[in-house]
């Protein structure tokens, strides 16, 4: 696997960089969807973001990626990037019986699949649109629970599988369900950059790394090494960042303006909020915290309105303007 | 030269350029199965001799790419046999994919993540799609840096260019070619000013010409380089004549607003923004031009109408294709009592393997079967339903109400896409009609083409039906249940052969109606007349069809009582 392109080198998509680190300092946010054109780096910054997290520290040889117990032997992989192709069946995604030592040997063991490999990383899924709804359903199940159970063969495997569910496609080539968008924490929409500027900035940099890989990745580590930081500290920071009733109180106004039903939308603003709050170092969740964040957070949550030219984006810059007029 | 020597030689350079440099990705060669492509093949396996050439067949699965369990022979042999993956066994390897028009979302999308991973691998694609409507998948053209179309290339074009020993060459050369600063900027302009969004395009042609420099023994940025670049990657993938501003086409590059301006004609036109009209950039522009395919309009909205396709081949996993096609359609893991029809050969397929453990544990010597194994056909689970607007779009409504029914029918298209259903849009006006949107559930894609919908002309009525008809027996082939929305006032005066004639245009239209109602299409006729018209009154009873006159200025009360008429349906 040949090194991934630094994230700090990343030019522009500051919101979807933005939306993959709470991400990151967060995995109960619930996931980042993606939309946009072909070639706009979607993968290229979640590989990049994979590989500026720390590696993890797994017991030895474990296929689960599980922590190591007191005295057990340890090895460390780095944080694990699972990508899961279309058409991929049930059994490569949940895992299965390895059914090379039920022939050889007789016995039922379990063989893991993609699931179990992305746990404590991300698993990233590009043209999600495109992806089986039974797969999906499955997915947004085991990245909510945390936890993945296979009955096969009167054999009963659970596994912890906790992971970044980060989903990409292109909204010309179908659309999601909405029951399903709902499920994704986040969701930012990409463009290729439309400055000729930037885009001259994008390609001169691919470039560079490209064709140096090493120098252009030593000219980028203390960018990153920052970056990494940043959310170490965050993520240690989160526990104790307070959210006030206030706050919590703006949630459920937003989405009530917005017209999103249920809880998750408020679920994933305050959770959301609380991570940027980590991040910036601050103690408790403001109101400056969830206007930053609601756009990524509510986007994909909105009824949709065919006749409604404006974006949803500009819908929900409407309701924050309502909702903390005030 | 004559445009197939030219487009020879083109692609025999493209040949030498992707073996010199195969981080170009690879290629994907338009033409049909005959000499010129095989000629390209050859040229290209002799230019990199050292490449394993590896065919995949189209439909090929996860465990031939990956490499997995060998199932036959594992159970004839009673010890796992395991088969390697194509695209895990390592080694330079030269991947062709034939008949890529028809490859699935799924196939693209692992092939793409293949060359993603840097796998050392270049892939060539056969398109051999027959017409505009079928293309290889965008997934996979976006990282290939060449699109040669051969149609035009005769016996006599296949000429000899570049041999091995320049090849080699020219890769000791590479790494030390330089790049100007310029040269960046240059191609990022270029491919802007085409309508280029996608960020590998430039990327590409940088590599290009870097491989075409080392080619002529150089290693420095000269301006034929770049040309040749700019023709061989940047022109092929424009998705708009350069004619229009560079702003615009950043806006909506899908919809080219020069509808019909042959950009072969050579007529000069000014650069579009004067700070770009630096010389390099102009005559960049001008190579790339020369290499716009001449039908690149058809093309884009052939290019639409496959992602549309590949939306619903591939989409929600709740529609399959007939048995009858002979595609593997797959069937889930399930229990009978959800309702589905139990897959009898996956099912044995599924239980085979573990009968030697289970015979262990179990008792008798009969296969045993668990609960486990069973695998349900997906077909029957949800029938999809698909909403076919034909409109009218003729003088008489255009002068009136095409606002009015367009609004009518962005109305129904929201409540489409709250109850997950295709939408398919047909126009008729002038002589004929034509289907503007295959069956699609993307609503973005449906409310563009019905908003740059011209009105104006006669009433090819008969056409429209038509065209429906047309469109409502395929999608029932494909096990979906088509429902009909004529808008239209009914006053029919173009005959079904796009001939005038009031007369004849009426009986046509009877005769189609007719053939709506036996044939069971469910249908509603919107009557979009200034009043209620008898002549789409009749229309109605004869399709056996609900009738409903739009109401002046309230496409709501329309959307709702079409809703509760296709309920009662």
């Amino acid at each position: 696997m040949p090194a991934a392109f630094p994230f700090s080198a990343i030019v522009g998509q500051t919101e979807m960089k933005h939306a993959l680190t709470l991400a990151a300092v967060d995995p109960s946010i619930g996931g980042v969807l993606v939309f946009g054109d072909r070639g706009t780096g979607k993968s290229t910054a979640v590989r990049s973001l994979a590989a500026l997290l720390p590696p993890i520290v797994i017991a030895k040889g474990s296929a689960y990626n599980t922590p190591p117990k007191d005295g057990e032997e340890s090895e460390t992989v780095p944080t694990p990037v699972v990508d899961l192709p279309l058409g991929a069946t049930e059994d490569r995604v949940v895992g299965a019986l390895d059914l090379e030592r039920a022939l050889t040997r007789g016995e039922k063991a379990f063989e893991p699949g993609l699931l179990a490999r992305a746990h404590r990383g991300f698993l990233y899924i590009d043209e999600v649109n495109l992806l089986e709804d039974h797969i999906v359903d499955l997915l947004l199940d085991v990245a909510a629970s945390g936890e993945n159970v296979v009955e096969r063969e009167g054999l009963s495997v659970r596994h912890a599988a906790r992971f970044v569910l980060v989903g990409s496609g292109n909204p010309e080539e179908g659309e999601l369900r909405p029951q399903l968008l709902d499920r994704f924490g986040l969701s930012v929409e990409v463009a290729s950059p439309r400055d000729i500027d930037d885009r001259v900035e994008v390609i001169r940099r691919r470039d560079a790394f490209d064709r140096a890989p090493e120098a252009f990745l030593r000219k980028w580590a203390s960018a990153d090494a920052q970056h990494r930081k940043l959310i170490l500290t965050a993520r240690k920071r989160l526990a104790r960042v307070t959210v006030p009733d206030t706050a919590l109180a703006s949630c459920a106004e937003l989405c009530i303006a917005l017209g999103s039903d249920g809880l998750r939308g408020e679920l994933t603003l305050m959770r959301t909020a609380r991570a940027l709050a980590a991040l910036e170092g601050a103690p408790e969740v403001t109101v400056a915290h969830l206007r930053a964040i609601a756009p990524s957070a509510m986007r994909h949550r909105l009824r949709r309105d065919p006749l409604d030219e404006a974006g949803s984006g500009a819908r929900v810059d409407r309701a924050l303007a309502e909702v903390f007029a005030a | 030269m004559t445009p197939g020597g030219a487009a020879w030689a083109d692609a025999a350079l493209a040949a030498a350029l992707l073996a010199i440099d195969p981080s170009l990705g690879g290629a994907c060669l338009r033409v049909r199965t005959g000499p010129a492509q095989a000629a390209w093949l050859d040229l290209y396996r002799r230019l990199d001799p050292e490449r394993t050439v590896l065919r995949l067949p189209p439909g090929i699965g996860d465990e031939r790419l990956f490499g997995g369990l060998d199932l036959a022979a594992t159970l004839a042999s009673g010890k796992p046999v395991m088969t390697e993956g194509l695209l895990r066994s390592g080694g330079a390897r030269a991947m062709i994919l034939p008949m890529a028009e028809r490859a699935s979302a799924g196939l693209a999308a692992r092939l793409a993540v293949a060359l993603d991973a840097g796998c050392g691998a270049t892939l060539t694609l056969l398109d051999e799609g027959a017409d505009d409507a079928e293309f290889a998948p965008a997934a996979l053209t976006d990282r290939l840096a060449f699109l040669p179309r051969l149609d035009a290339v005769r016996m006599a074009d296949l000429t000899e260019g570049v041999c091995v020993e320049d090849v080699r060459r020219a890769r000791a050369l590479l790494g030390r070619v330089e790049t100007p600063p310029e040269a960046y900027e240059n191609f990022v302009k270029v491919a802007v000013t085409l309508g280029i969004l996608s960020m590998r395009a430039p990327l590409l042609a940088l590599a290009a010409a870097r491989a075409a420099i080392a080619l002529a023994g150089e290693t420095r940025m000269n301006e034929a380089a770049a040309i040749l670049a700019a023709r061989l990657v940047l022109g092929p993938r424009a998705k708009c004549l350069p004619e229009t501003p560079p702003e615009e086409d950043m806006e909506e590059p899908e919809e080219p607003s020069a509808p019909d301006d042959r950009p072969d004609t050579g007529e000069e036109t000014d650069p579009p923004d004067p700070n770009m009209g630096r010389i390099p950039e102009e005559i960049l522009l001008e190579a790339a031009r020369a290499a716009i395919p001449p039908d690149i309009i058809a093309r884009l909205l052939g290019r639409q109408a496959f992602a549309a396709q590949s939306a619903r081949t591939s989409g929600a996993g709740d529609e399959r294709k007939s048995r009858a096609k002979g595609r593997p359609a797959g069937s889930v893991r399930g229990r009978l009592t959800d309702g589905g029809q139990l897959d009898l050969v996956e099912t044995l397929r599924a239980a085979a393997p573990w009968q030697p453990l289970r015979r262990r544990e179990g008792t008798g010597d009969r296969v045993i079967v668990l609960s486990d194994d069973f695998r349900i056909k997906r077909s029957k689970q949800r029938t999809e339903k698909v909403l076919i607007f034909a409109v009218d779009a003729s003088g008489s409504t255009a002068l009136s109400r095409l606002a009015e029914t367009k609004g009518a029918v962005e109305l129904m298209l929201g409540q489409a896409y709250v109850e997950r259903q295709q939408v398919a849009l047909i126009a008729f006006r002038g002589t004929g009609a034509e289907v503007l949107l295959p069956p699609t559930r993307s609503l973005v894609l449906t409310k563009r083409r019905l908003a740059s919908l011209p009105g104006g002309g006669g009433t090819p009525l008969a056409a429209g039906l038509n065209s429906a008809l047309e469109l409502a027996r395929s999608a029932r082939s494909r096990g979906m249940t088509p429902y009909l929305a004529l808008l239209t006032d009914g006053k029919a005066n173009i005959a079904l052969d796009g001939a005038p004639g009031r007369t004849q245009a009426e009986t046509d239209v009877l005769r189609l109606a007719r053939l709506v109602s036996s044939e069971g299409l469910a249908a509603t006729v919107i009557d979009t007349g200034n009043r209620p018209t008898p002549a789409a009154r009749v229309l109605a009873d004869t399709m056996g069809a609900t009738y409903l006159p739009l109401p002046r200025a309230d496409a709501r009360a329309l959307a709702g009582a079409m809703t509760s008429a296709l309920a009662g349906g």
